[in-house]
């Protein structure tokens, strides 16, 4: 086939997906109640604890951490949810917690149950914060991800949509809240090829959205040896608590951080042994069994594609 | 045109939820039977039976944008019937001849592993073209999407970097015939992936053949597109009698070319 001739018929094809997606519409979403609580961590930093489930009807993609900072002058978001919902909902927080404006929302990173909420704080005065690699990465992967969520949501998918960053970090950067402090720090190619760290000076808490899983397994969609590195690193800052992107707040600092590298390490392991015996990608992946990855939750859904990615990873070495 | 507009349609049909092709209806997939008409004409295609062809593919995949199959056939080169060329078919794909593999006189049996892209559920089929002229297919259903219109690198900054590298590993597998793997560093991307900021398509750019050959006879000539995953691997067979030379020249769809070769000792028997 002629490539303009398919490229135009998938482009119709995602115009008319979006059609039928929002077509269905009946009555909106925001008149149903949301139960969304947040928790004070440290003083002025609020967390929402996401659900350990796939993005589904019924948790509107409600299954990560996202939370706030709030400093003397503003409000700093970090991360917004699976959907317009959920980012909704957190703005609903924001108001019930302070008066001051949201001058900033944070993306930790690309994945959709962190960016799909931003639509709740565009076009007023907030900036959105990500590190130097999210445009592109979002840019690339923005059709795919909407059409999932549109699968996954059905109507409650309306309205959500990708807001790319307008500021950018490529290394560190430091942003004032008034009298609060936070420093933005870009990590190389690890969970994904985007992922940025906050910072809060004032509490001391390490906000490491992906770069940390805790009880939901990680899953790889960077790079392993990356993110193996990444996580000794991480594990020589002085901190006195970490958000991680999934699980507990403040869990138990490094151990949380610990059992993960341990997961990582052990699937990396076992590709590098089957590509030392010679294994194939199938032979590998059929191999793998979801019970090595011992004690992670959603470990059917995920570990296996670890494996996959490892080995597409690893065999290059 | 009509099968554009059906593979659209079932990609709408997709998004809402309904049904695919259920996995007995291999014939009557509308891609599949415009497909037919301009590959093969009006010549049978008969059901392979396991000496001929047999496709290994997941039932479900774990990645879509990497799922491993395989086309393997049994039948002996020196023999009257032999595998001359195996199409690899992905119905639900935007462009859905993922390879054509033609087998030259040094490949031993047609054995090739690979890995595909998989945009939506339906089927992959290979079928072999016999010395005889008789066309033979194999079907499996594969549960995976969005292999296609997924971005395709992980680290596309480390994927520039490394475009181009290439591995040629070779096993002994204590015979006549040897197995290699050719694995090429590239993004081999689609051009399907939609970029937000600029509202444009990226062009293609995917590795469109790759030509293999032993003291410098044809073992594979494979014409292949965007439907192979990123970094495209192929593990083969090839009769590496004696010692020799296995060469390999991959060409791009920028005609960038990419060469590589490794010497092959002779088997310790003497063979
Ligand atoms: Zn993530």
């Amino acid at each position: 086939m002629p490539d303009g001739l398919i490229r135009r018929a998938v482009r119709a094809g995602r115009r008319l997906m979006a059609c039928a997606a929002f077509a269905a519409l009946g009555p909106a979403w925001g008149g149903v109640a949301l139960p969304f609580d947040v928790v004070e961590a440290a003083p002025g930093l609020f967390v929402h604890t996401g659900r350990h489930e796939e993005t589904s009807q019924a948790n509107r993609g409600d299954i990560a951490n996202v939370g706030f900072i709030v400093g003397e002058r503003c409000v700093a978001v970090i991360d917004t949810g699976g959907s317009l919902a959920i980012g909704q909902a957190l703005a609903a927080a924001v108001r019930r917690a302070t008066d001051r404006p949201v001058c900033y929302v944070i993306n930790t990173h690309m994945h959709p149950d962190h960016v799909f909420g931003n639509a709740a704080f565009a076009g007023g005065a907030a900036r959105f914060v990500g590190a130097a690699s999210l445009p592109e990465a979002l840019a690339a992967r923005a059709a795919h991800y909407e059409a999932g969520l549109a699968e996954a949501l059905g109507d409650a998918a309306a309205g959500s949509r990708i807001v790319a960053p307008d500021l950018l970090v490529d290394d560190r950067l430091r942003l004032d809240l008034g009298g609060r402090a936070l420093v933005l720090q870009r990590w190389p190619t690890a969970h994904t090829n985007n992922d940025l760290t906050v910072f809060d000076e004032a509490s001391g808490t390490l906000w490491l959205g992906d770069l940390l899983f805790d009880e939901r397994i990680p899953s790889v969609d960077g790079s392993i040896k990356g993110w193996i590195a990444v996580g000794a690193r991480l594990r020589e800052q002085a901190v006195s608590r970490v958000i991680p992107g999934h699980g507990r707040i403040a869990p138990p600092w490094p151990a949380a951080l610990d059992a993960q590298s341990r997961y990582l390490q052990q699937v990396a392991a076992s590709v590098r042994a089957a590509l030392a015996a010679g294994k194939t990608l199938r032979e590998t992946v059929d191999a793998a069994n979801p019970a090595d990855a011992d004690g992670w939750l959603l470990a059917d859904a995920y570990h296996r594609r670890n494996v996959t990615a490892a080995y597409a990873e690893l065999e290059w070495e | 045109m009509r099968h554009l507009l059906q593979w659209l349609l079932a990609c709408c049909v997709a998004g809402s939820g309904a049904v695919f092709a259920a996995p007995d209806d291999a014939e009557a997939n509308a891609v599949w039977r415009q497909l037919r008409t301009g590959l093969f004409g009006e010549r049978a295609i008969a059901a392979a039976d396991a000496d001929t062809l047999v496709l290994e593919a997941p039932a479900r995949a774990e990645d879509a944008a990497i799922v491993p199959i395989a086309v393997r056939s049994r039948l002996d080169p020196t023999a009257a019937r032999r595998v001359q060329t195996v199409w690899l078919i992905v119905d639900g794909n935007p462009s859905p001849v993922a390879a054509t593999l033609h087998f030259g006189p040094a490949s031993g049996r047609a054995d090739v592993e690979t890995r595909l892209r998989i945009e939506q559920y339906g089927f992959v089929r290979a079928i072999a073209e016999l010395d005889d002229g008789s066309l033979h297919m194999a079907t499996r259903f594969v549960k995976a999407s969005g292999g296609c219109s997924a971005p395709a690198g992980k680290d596309p900054a480390a994927a520039a970097a490394n475009l181009g590298r290439m591995r040629l590993k070779v096993e002994d597998m204590g015979g006549a015939l040897r197995r290699a793997q050719l694995m090429i560093s590239h993004p081999n991307t689609s051009g399907l992936a939609m970029d937000q900021l600029t509202r444009l398509y990226p062009k293609p750019h995917f590795v469109r053949q790759v030509t293999v050959r032993y003291r410098g006879q044809p073992v594979l000539v494979a014409e292949v597109d965007f439907s192979i995953s990123e970094n495209p691997s192929f593990r083969f067979l090839f009769r590496g009698d004696g010692e020799g030379e296995l060469e390999a020249v991959v060409v791009d769809t920028e005609d960038r070319t990419f060469q590589t070769r490794v010497p092959v000792a002779a088997r310790a028997d003497g063979g």
